[in-house]
């Protein structure tokens, strides 16, 4: 009755000071309930014992500075990542040139940016993609414009990364698209080919496909013809990725409306202007987000190349880490290879997750 | 071709335009395409092979192996065949991703329900463990933590030793076991059986509880079971109690069981890794449930231990059993990466074959074989899994 | 659209793929470099510095050859090959020459359709081992775990040696040379063992040299020597005669300091050798002064070796069987006429 009273008197009580601001935040989501308030704590301590000492050892201890003797102190020793930063992005790239590799990181980074936004896809887009891995292409190779040549077995380090992962993805792309289209194909022979490919691909692991592509495939070749090592671990990566990608374009086919189909038909399209201009377009806007997850997998995968010898990022750190000066500090240099890693996964994974929601209010 | 013939086939429609006979064209086409490529490579490997006079066959499986090989679950020594150094990789496989498998599961779903959490560190603490370990490439880790182990623990002679019968150095963690006795075959038989009574005795708590309403504490008994049984045998068994105690003995630790660092530094590899995207199945799963389904449940009168087990549990692992096992899948499939890191998987060792023979094209196909099986054997789990919860379903 | 992604998708094709149907020779002409497969990671042999620049014994002998089919010790591109990849590599013309100190055996020189030219550097297997273990001798190892480089002749003969002598041991494999070096210096094993050769590379490098040594036993016979593809008579004597230059003009006692004098020498031995007298060259298909030129530009044996492990270098190997036979080592010419 009271507060009936004081309703009408216009008074308003305001919620108790516990309950809202910080106090209210805190207690709302650390200290809930006696079992919530343990768990905190408990967390909180084992925080603080981790963290304290790791920025400790990270920051406060450690030395920065190229060719410092990291050996007198107690925390990490980034001397090694500072003194051969070179080697491990670039591995044996001619160091006199390292503009171009970089120039073409930042267009192939810009590029992605821009392409994040949905708004700026047209042909415009298309076009300069296209002619911006030609430019890659020619800074990295050279060769051409007084640009001196560069052989294809100095890329190393994160060229190669990314080299066999975006190379990977593009020419896996359509021949995903190809499989898929026979997994679901009415013709036996061809979806009895497609299944197979697929299946036999998605159960065995990539490495047992890189060493195919080391040591079984020059035994494919005809004798006198010889194919270089990367575009060999390159191949192994296509092939692989092209089952995953059948997978997930099979998952978009397959969330086609029967309608579309038909009413395709009842316009008299045949099957491949069907797939064409009314099937694929659509299928494949609905497979961005978990074609966006292979990409990352794939990206994750291209290290694997290390087991047989190509130096990409993964390999050029070992090579560095065997060095006498440098040997016990691996975990700087993973730390760092890791942070790359984690970035470039990061925003690619944040983008599909963003793309995922657009997609889903959109349909 | 005889057009007259043709037109004789088929009514109206000429033959190019008839998509029934086309799409066999298009299949012969495809065949023969397919036949092309098969007959050129294999020609090819053929002719390389006469060539570079490589032996081919599996008949190298009969020779003497003469390499060694650091852990094995069987006997084997350098004298034994190539076959038998073979099965110990495959072993040795088999057990990194079965206990793989177990543990993680276990932290993958103590990690989702964290993420769930309402305690908003607990949940943050989830979500980046989730993300860091997610974005890392797993060779990446599986390098970390070798060069972890090996960097910072230190050698034998200074090996730490926190409680006494366990050693943690750079060979790896060393502990004490039981020393063998006959009476611990035994312990094992009796939990075989525990587990074949807890079975027959759940079938028969269900039905008395069908027909009677009745519950009957099956979780408490079955605990009961599994300890009493084995305890039974041990007491009768004269209650051995002596120690296979580790001693460091001119290089290395004797006796005791060792966990070496390449093992170790697998196995949590692949844990933390695959244990992240295990943790987003479970997750998804239990969010797939609709939060009346638990007010329901709790309405009709039902235990919260029984709104788990009859409720939430059976909607939500329906959701979690399929990307779930293609999660254990990969596991075994990247535990392959053990070859970076010299644990003598089947991989491992048979690369280490392909090198000794020469036998390239034979090992490369055995791994693959090997892979197959166990992805083929997972998907016919799926299927049997999918079935049983179509029938389910009303 | 397609047909442009087709277009590039061949033309990278193109771009790594090499064809090769005459012999190795006129393909390397051709191509104007020789590509070489080399180790990549053992000090002294075949390893690159922190410029990328390659160097060590494998090496120099390659740019031995690179100047007697080009004139110049720079026509060359290396490729850094695993234990696994080396053999592959060579058969399927992926290189043209293998420099990657391996080790001659009768079941690779015959099945592996690859050929060995002439033996570059005399090895024997040892182990390296802590000095703070206290051993002594190598039959003091039973139950040591031993780091070991899988696929390799040595991981057959460490295992022989153990049998034969009644010992266990423990092996940690690992594929790549650097990590399981790495391995072995943070003290995962008790002794690491490869060629002899090798070893002293590896100790050199350590953090600690001091603290590591050889033991005195060699267990085994490791004759390494560059390879070629099976049947290309006319390479294999191109690879022999470049190397067996080196090891001749040590005989004759010609330097790349004093070889310009030399070729004013009057030893018609000398004057044929150096291409003074003509027929050596036009015999073999290159230039009839390609031993002057090796030796002025890359040095003789003797130069190559003290530059590359010799005592004075961080590996301090003696030459052992590795002097010339007239100081009581292996190392041998035929005549060159």
């Amino acid at each position: 009755m009271e507060s009936n009273l004081k309703n009408e008197n216009k008074i308003i009580i305001k919620p108790p000071r516990s309950s809202v601001g910080i106090l209210g935040w805190v207690r709302e989501n650390l200290f809930s309930s006696p079992f919530n308030t343990v768990l905190t704590l408990i967390i909180a301590t084992i925080l603080w014992f981790s963290i304290i000492p790791f920025l400790q050892w990270a920051f406060i201890d450690s030395c920065w500075l190229p060719d410092s003797n990291c050996r007198e102190t107690n925390g990490a020793c980034w001397s090694v990542i500072s003194s051969n930063y070179k080697i491990i992005l670039f591995g044996f790239y001619p160091q006199n040139i390292l503009w171009r590799p970089i120039t073409a990181i930042i267009l192939l980074v810009s590029l992605l940016i821009i392409s994040r936004n949905r708004n700026y896809w047209n042909k415009i887009l298309g076009y300069s993609w296209i002619i911006s891995l030609v430019i890659m292409g020619i800074l990295l190779k050279g060769g051409i414009f007084g640009l001196e040549p560069v052989d294809i077995e100095k890329w190393g380090g994160i060229i190669l990364t990314l080299l066999l992962s975006v190379f990977g993805l593009t020419a896996a792309y359509p021949l995903g698209i190809l499989l898929a289209l026979g997994r679901q194909s009415k013709m036996p022979v061809i979806k009895t080919f497609s299944v197979f490919y697929i299946e036999l691909i998605r159960g065995v692991p990539l490495i047992s496909l890189l060493f195919m592509s080391s040591v079984v495939f020059p035994l494919f070749l005809p004798e006198g013809v010889s194919i270089n090592g990367i575009l060999r671990a390159q191949v192994a990566i296509i092939i692989f990725t092209a089952a995953y990608i059948a997978e997930v374009v099979r998952g978009g086919l397959q969330g086609m409306n029967k309608g579309q189909f038909e009413a395709a038909d009842s316009l008299g399209l045949n099957y491949s202007k069907t797939m064409r201009l009314i099937i694929l377009p659509q299928a494949l806007k609905i497979v961005i987000p978990p074609s966006v997850s292979v990409l990352i997998s794939a990206f994750k995968d291209t290290s694997l190349v290390v087991i047989i010898g190509l130096y990409d990022l993964l390999k050029t750190t070992q090579s560095t880490l065997s060095e006498p000066k440098w040997m016990g500090f691996s975990a700087e240099a993973y730390i760092f290879i890791a942070i790359i890693y984690f970035v470039c996964c990061f925003f690619m994974s944040n983008y599909s997750r963003k793309l995922e929601k657009e997609l889903d209010t959109g349909l | 071709m005889n057009k007259a013939k043709i037109n004789n086939n088929s009514e109206d429609i000429s033959f190019w335009y008839d998509p029934d006979k086309r799409s066999i064209l298009y299949q012969i086409g495809s065949a023969c395409l397919f036949a092309f490529v098969a007959w050129y490579l294999v020609s090819n490997t053929m002719a390389n092979l006469e060539r570079q006079s490589i032996a081919t066959g599996f008949g190298f499986l009969n020779n003497e192996a003469a390499f060694e090989i650091g852990e094995s679950l069987i006997e084997y020594s350098a004298a034994d065949r190539y076959a038998r150094a073979l099965s110990v990789g495959f072993l040795n496989t088999l057990l990194v991703s079965f206990i793989g498998v177990i543990l993680t599961v276990i932290l993958g779903t103590f990690i989702g329900v964290a993420r769930l959490s309402k305690n908003w560190l607990i949940n943050k603490c989830a979500a980046i463990y989730i993300e860091l370990f997610q974005d890392i490439p797993v060779l990446l880790q599986l390098f970390f933590w070798y060069a972890f182990f090996y960097e910072m623990l230190p050698s034998p002679r200074d090996a730490l030793s926190p409680v006494k019968g366990l050693f943690l150095c750079n060979r790896g963690l060393i502990f004490g076991i039981p020393q063998s006795h006959p009476v611990y075959k035994y312990m094992a038989i009796a939990v075989i059986i525990a587990v074949i009574v807890i079975f027959f005795l759940k079938k028969w708590a269900k039905k008395r509880q069908d027909f009677t309403g009745k519950a009957f504490p099956v979780f408490f008994t079955s605990i009961f079971l599994l300890i009493g049984f084995p305890f039974i045998c041990w007491l009768f068994g004269g209650t051995p109690t002596d120690m296979n105690i580790p001693v460091l003995k001119g290089f290395n630790f004797k006796g005791g069981l060792t966990i070496s660092p390449e093992f170790a530094a697998l196995l949590l590899g692949l844990v933390l890794y695959t244990a992240a995207f295990v943790a987003e199945v479970v997750r998804a799963g239990i969010q797939s449930v609709n939060r009346g389904q638990t007010e329901a449940a709790k309405a009709v009168g039902l235990k919260s231990g029984q709104v788990l087990n009859l409720i939430i549990l059976p909607q939500a692992l329906r959701v979690i059993i399929p990307p779930l096992t293609s999660q254990m899948l990969n596991l075994t499939k990247n535990s392959s990466l053990a070859v970076a890191i010299g644990y003598p998987d089947f991989v491992s060792v048979a690369g280490t074959a392909i090198n000794q023979t020469g036998q390239a094209i034979e090992g490369v196909m055995l791994i693959m074989v090997v892979y197959l099986i166990f992805s083929l054997s997972t998907s016919a789990f799926m299927n049997w899994y999918n079935t049983k919860m179509a029938l389910v379903e009303r | 659209m397609k047909f442009t992604k087709f277009v590039i998708v061949c033309l990278t094709v193109l771009m790594f793929a090499a064809v090769s149907f005459a012999g190795t020779l006129e393909d390397v002409k051709a191509k104007g470099y020789i590509q070489v497969g080399v180790n990549g990671s053992v000090f002294g042999f075949g390893k690159a510095d922190d410029k990328g620049v390659w160097k060590g014994l494998d090496v120099d002998c390659a740019r031995a050859l690179s100047v007697a089919v080009f004139g110049s010790p720079d026509k060359l591109k290396f490729t850094p090959l695993t234990a696994k990849t080396r053999f592959t590599a060579l058969q399927s013309g992926e290189i043209d020459v293998l420099f990657r100190n391996c080790t001659q055996t009768l079941s690779r020189d015959s099945a592996l359709g690859l050929d060995f030219c002439v033996v570059n550097y005399y090895d024997g297997q040892g182990f390296l081992i802590n000095k703070k273990l206290g051993v002594k001798s190598a039959k003091e190892l039973d139950g040591a775990t031993v780091c070991v480089l899988p696929g390799t002749t040595t991981e057959l003969n460490v295992a022989d040696y153990f049998r034969t002598n009644g010992m266990k041991m423990n092996p940690v494999v690992i594929e790549n040379t650097a990590e399981l070096n790495k391995a072995f210096f943070a003290g995962r094993c008790d002794c690491l063992t490869s060629d002899a050769s090798q070893l002293a590379g590896q100790r050199a490098v350590a953090p600690n040299p001091a603290d590591y040594m050889i033991l005195p036993e060699i267990i085994s016979k490791e004759p390494l020597a560059p390879a070629v593809r099976h049947g290309d008579n006319k390479w294999k004597d191109i690879v022999n005669y470049s190397v067996l230059t080196l090891i001749n003009a040590e005989e004759f006692g010609i330097t790349s300091k004093n070889v310009d004098k030399m070729l004013k020498s009057t030893n018609p031995k000398i004057k044929r050798f150096l291409g003074v007298t003509k027929g050596n060259g036009k015999a073999l298909g290159l230039d009839e002064d390609f031993a002057y030129k090796i030796i002025k530009m890359v040095g003789n044996y003797g130069e190559i070796f003290e530059r590359n492990v010799g005592v004075n270098t961080q590996l301090g190997i003696e030459r052992g069987l590795n002097a010339l036979w007239t100081d009581g080592g292996l190392m041998y010419s035929p005549p060159f006429k």
